[in-house]
C-alpha cells in the first residue's frame, strides 16, 4: 500500500514536470509563437490579434498558470487553424493510432514470447544462434524502410494487401483489419527483435535456478517446467520493457502513419506541423507523454501484482 | 524505432541482468569480434563520407535530366533518381550527413547529460531529487517525439536537427552516469580516498569519473545508432535535413513515388541506413561485453 501512495506521488510529480515541459518548450525557446505561426511579414495587426487570442499578451507565470489549469480541467487547447478543441480532434484520430499499436503489441507478445523462450530451451544449438542473429537484424532495420518495402512486396508487386489509407471499422472491419496489418508488421519488427533478446536472456536466467532442476528431478513434464515454472518466473523482465514497448508505440507510429497514409494521431501531429499550428502541436506532445506517464504507471502496478517482494522494497 | 529508449536504458543502467547473459557464458572473444566487426562496418561508412567530402564522385545535387531513373550500371554505380541525380553520390552525401548529425548530437547529449547527472549524483539530497525529477519528465516523451517538438519551435535544418536529437537523448546519460556516481559513493577505494583526506573534487576527478566511463561510452555508441535513426526519421518527414541536399531519410521519402519502376531508390538509402545501425549495435554490445568485468 505504501508502495502504491509513493508511486502515486512520483507519478503525479511527473505528470506536471511533463506538462511544465511542453509549456516551456513551446513558450520560451522560440521568442514568439505568434510570429513563428503566422510568419515575419505577417500583418501586425492580425498578429496583435493572435497574441491576445492565445494569451501570449500575459505574463510568462500568468500564462503558464492559466493553461496549467485547463490542462488539469482536460482542455487541452483550441486548434487556431481548425478552429476546434484540440482534445476532440485527438478523440477522432485516435482509434486508428489505438486499433494500430494494439495490433502491433499483440504481434509483438505472440511472436517474441514462443521464439525466446524457445530460443532459451535450445541454447547453444543453431536455432538459438538464428533467432540471436535474426533478433539483431530485427534491432537494426528502420522500420518507415521495412514498410515501403512491406508496401512495394505484398502491394505492388502481389497486390495482396492495400498500400495505405484506411478504411473505417465501422464502415468494413475486414477491410480496416487488412489496412492495419503492413503498418503492425513494420512496427513490430522493432519489437519482436528486442523482447525475444529479453524474453530469451530472461528464459536462461530462470532455467539455471534450482527449482528447475527440483522439478526435472521429480519427472515433471518438460513443457509444463518450461512454460508453467520458468517462464512465470522470468515474466518481470518481460512485462516492464512490453509496457515500455506498447507506450512507446504511440509515438512510433507518427513515421509509420505518414508512410501507409494512416489517419491517426501522428498524421494529425504532422498535419499541424505543417499548418503551424502549435497549440495542436503542443496538446498532442502533451497528450502522448501523458500516455506513457500512464502506462509507464501501470506496468509498476502490474510489476508489484506479478512480483509480491516489489511491495515490501 | 528509436523510441525503445527506455529498454535501452534499462540495459545501459546495469537492471539488465537479462542483458549480460545473452551469450552466455559471455567471453571476450565474442565481443572482439563484435567491437571489429563493428569497427570495420562503420570505417566503411566513414569511406564513404570521405569520398563525398573529397569530392571524388560527382556532386551529390548535379542533375541529368536525359538519364532519369536510370538502373544501376558502369555509369552510374546504383543508378539515378527521378532528377537523374547519381544515386551512389547521393547516398555517399547522406553518410556523411548521418555521421555528422549521429556524432554531433550525441557528442552534445553525453556533454549536458553525464554534467547533470555527475551533478545529481555527487551533490545528492535536493539537487539530485530536482534534476532526477526534470529527467523523468523528459523521459515521458519518446525520443522521436521530443525530437519533433523541438524541430517544430526551432525549424528544420542540420544545426537544429542535431540540437534536437542531442537534447532528447540527455535523459539516458544524466541517468546512467548518476546511477555509477551512487554506487561508487560507497565502494573501498572512494573511501580510502577519503581517509587520506583527498578533497571531494580530486576524488570525483580521478577516481570516481574515471571508473563510470564505461558505461557511458557504451550508452554513447547506442545514442549514436539512435540518432541516426532519429535523424533519418525526422528527414523522412521531411523535419530534418533540408533539400537539395540529401539525407538517406529524406531520400526515401523522395523515391517513394517512383518505387515500384525503380526499386532501387527505396533500397540503397535504406540499406545504408540498416548497415551503418547494426554496425553501432555490433560495436555497442561488443564494448559493453568487453569493459563487464564479469566477463572472461
Amino acid at each position: 500500500m505504501q508502495y502504491l501512495s509513493r508511486r502515486t506521488a512520483a507519478l503525479l510529480v511527473t505528470l506536471v514536470i511533463a506538462c511544465t515541459i511542453t509549456f516551456v518548450v513551446f513558450h520560451i525557446i522560440p521568442g514568439d509563437p505568434a510570429l513563428l505561426m503566422l510568419g515575419t511579414e505577417a500583418d501586425p495587426e492580425v498578429l496583435t490579434g493572435l497574441r491576445q487570442e492565445l494569451g501570449l499578451d500575459l505574463p510568462l507565470h500568468v500564462q503558464y498558470l492559466n493553461w496549467l489549469k485547463a490542462v488539469l480541467a482536460g482542455d487541452l487547447g483550441f486548434s487556431t487553424r481548425l478552429k476546434r478543441p484540440v482534445a476532440g480532434l485527438i478523440g477522432e484520430r485516435l482509434p486508428v493510432t489505438i486499433s494500430l499499436a494494439v495490433l502491433s503489441m499483440l504481434l509483438t507478445l505472440v511472436i517474441s514470447i514462443p521464439a525466446g523462450a524457445y530460443a532459451a530451451t535450445h541454447h547453444g544449438q543453431p536455432i538459438d544462434y538464428i533467432i540471436v542473429f535474426a533478433s539483431q537484424i530485427g534491432m537494426a532495420i528502420p522500420h518507415f524502410w521495412l514498410g515501403i518495402l512491406l508496401i512495394l512486396l505484398f502491394s505492388m508487386y502481389w497486390k495482396v494487401l492495400p498500400p495505405g489509407g484506411f478504411v473505417q471499422w465501422s464502415a468494413d472491419p475486414w477491410k480496416a483489419f487488412l489496412s492495419l496489418v503492413l503498418p503492425a508488421f513494420a512496427l513490430a519488427t522493432h519489437r519482436v527483435a528486442s523482447l525475444t533478446r529479453i524474453t530469451r536472456a530472461s528464459m536462461l536466467d530462470a532455467l539455471t535456478q534450482d527449482y528447475i532442476r527440483t522439478g526435472q528431478s521429480k519427472g515433471l513434464p518438460k513443457l509444463s517446467l518450461i512454460y508453467k515454472h520458468a517462464l512465470k518466473n522470468s515474466l518481470m523482465p518481460i512485462v516492464t520493457v512490453a509496457g515500455m514497448q506498447f507506450a512507446s508505440l504511440l509515438a512510433g507510429s507518427i513515421v509509420a502513419e505518414e508512410v501507409f497514409a494512416l489517419p491517426g494521431l501522428g498524421r494529425l501531429l504532422l498535419q499541424a506541423i505543417g499548418y503551424r499550428d502549435l497549440p495542436l502541436v503542443q496538446g498532442i506532445a502533451l497528450f502522448i507523454a501523458i500516455v506513457v506517464v500512464l502506462v509507464n504507471f501501470v506496468t509498476d502496478i502490474l510489476y508489484m501484482i506479478l512480483d509480491p517482494r516489489v511491495r515490501y522494497k | 524505432m528509436a523510441v525503445v529508449w527506455k529498454e535501452k536504458q534499462l540495459e545501459a543502467e546495469g537492471r539488465g541482468k537479462e542483458r549480460a547473459s545473452l551469450f552466455q557464458p559471455p567471453c571476450k572473444r565474442a565481443s572482439r569480434v563484435n567491437i571489429c566487426v563493428g569497427a570495420v562496418m562503420l570505417l566503411a561508412i566513414a569511406a564513404l563520407a570521405v569520398i563525398s567530402a573529397l569530392s571524388i564522385v560527382s556532386p551529390p545535387n548535379a542533375m541529368d535530366i536525359r538519364a532519369r531513373l536510370v538502373p544501376p550500371s558502369k555509369e552510374h554505380l546504383l543508378g539515378t533518381d527521378h532528377f537523374g541525380r547519381d544515386l551512389f553520390s547521393r547516398v555517399a552525401y547522406g553518410g556523411r550527413v548521418a555521421l555528422k548529425v549521429g556524432l554531433g548530437s550525441t557528442v552534445m547529449a553525453a556533454l549536458l547529460g553525464v554534467s547533470l547527472g555527475g551533478w545529481a549524483g555527487y551533490r545528492g539530497g535536493w539537487w539530485d531529487e530536482t534534476i532526477m525529477r526534470i529527467v523523468d519528465g523528459l523521459m515521458a516523451f519518446p525520443g522521436v517525439l521530443f525530437a519533433i517538438m523541438l524541430v517544430t519551435v526551432l525549424g528544420p535544418g542540420m544545426k537544429n536537427t542535431i540540437l534536437a536529437i542531442g537534447f532528447a537523448n540527455l535523459p539516458l546519460f544524466a541517468r546512467i552516469t548518476r546511477a555509477s556516481f551512487l554506487s561508487a559513493r560507497n565502494t573501498l577505494y572512494v573511501e580510502a580516498a577519503r581517509a587520506l583526506g583527498a578533497r571531494p573534487r580530486h576524488i570525483v576527478w580521478r577516481h570516481v569519473f574515471p571508473n563510470s566511463i564505461g558505461p557511458i561510452v557504451v550508452q554513447a555508441t547506442v545514442t549514436c545508432s539512435t540518432a541516426i535513426l532519429t535523424e533519418a526519421s525526422l528527414s523522412y518527414l521531411g523535419l530534418g535535413i533540408q533539400p537539395p541536399y540529401p539525407s538517406w531519410g529524406r531520400m526515401l521519402k523522395e523515391a517513394q513515388p517512383y518505387m515500384g519502376r525503380a526499386p532501387w531508390l527505396v533500397l540503397v538509402p535504406g540499406l545504408a541506413v540498416f548497415f551503418t545501425v547494426i554496425a553501432l549495435n555490433l560495436l555497442g554490445d561488443g564494448l559493453r561485453d568487453w569493459l563487464d568485468p564479469n566477463t572472461r
